[in-house]
């Protein structure tokens, strides 16, 4: 069973502030870990990149900024993959009714493409619900083979 | 390193030399800032030279299509400098490659408006 998931070791958990240090901070921190565990520096940057924009979602359209609200970043080696999981104290989100970034009509629009570039440097992305309600994305990439 | 942003003016061509990240925060707004004097002191030929950028995020990317809007509905054009493998690969996944005007050679840039 070359899939077989073992239990997950947890690597970094931590509930962070709603604010743009925390992003900062989160990058680096999945960077760090990624390094760490192998990935070559183009993995390590999308990684970074991937958590970096789960962060900002949280803390900018899902927390609103609040200095009540906190943002959980959970970091865990669960073989085969890394698994990330960032979750958000609002009012949840539903890709569903978001606007397609890549439909001519929504070119030029400011944002949203976060998501999209999350899909494209992650192996699996899901959004759902946190237990407060808010909005929780798990993202996994393939852990990369032993040296 | 923080967004770092220079310009000059190469005949009737601003080029606007940009190094370090453009992120949310301090980065988008310095950038949006930028492309927004420029507009108002009349400019409609501006060059974006990303060559020295290191990092763009989803913030960042918004912030380089809010300029070249803000750039065309004044009348002019921007278009793109120089672009790292990092962020060529951004205006594909975007689909925004589609839009921007994108050069390797500052020469045929400045030739093109």
């Amino acid at each position: 069973m070359p899939n077989a998931e073992s239990t997950p070791e947890i690597l970094y958990d931590q509930q962070l502030e709603s604010t743009l240090a925390s992003v900062d901070a989160s990058e680096e921190i999945a960077k760090s870990l990624a390094s760490q565990l192998g990935y070559d520096e183009e993995e390590t940057y999308h990684i970074g990149y991937a958590v970096r924009e789960a962060v900002v979602n949280a803390v900018v359209h899902g927390n609103l900024y609040s200095a009540d609200k906190r943002v959980r970043l959970l970091i865990e080696r669960a073989s085969p993959w890394l698994q990330v999981t960032v979750e958000d104290e609002g009012q949840g989100f539903e890709e569903s009714r978001q606007a397609d970034p890549l439909a001519d009509e929504n070119l030029l629009s400011q944002s949203g493409r976060g998501i999209l570039i999350i899909r494209a440097f992650m192996d699996e992305v899901a959004i759902g619900r946190s237990a407060s309600g808010g909005t929780r994305i798990l993202m996994r990439k393939s852990l990369p083979p032993p040296a | 390193m923080s967004l770092k942003l220079t310009t000059r003016q190469v005949g009737d061509v601003t080029v606007v030399d940009s190094a370090g990240r453009i992120t949310l925060g301090e980065g988008s707004s310095a950038f949006r800032d930028t492309i927004k004097g420029l507009v108002n002191q009349g400019q409609k030929k501006i060059l974006v030279n990303l060559g020295e950028v290191t990092y763009i995020d989803s913030s960042g990317i918004g912030e380089l299509v809010s300029g070249y809007t803000t750039v065309s509905n004044a009348g002019g054009k921007l278009k793109l400098l120089n672009l790292t493998k990092r962020v060529h690969d951004l205006l594909q996944i975007t689909k925004l490659y589609t839009v921007f005007e994108v050069f390797d050679d500052e020469a045929k840039a400045l030739a093109s408006f």
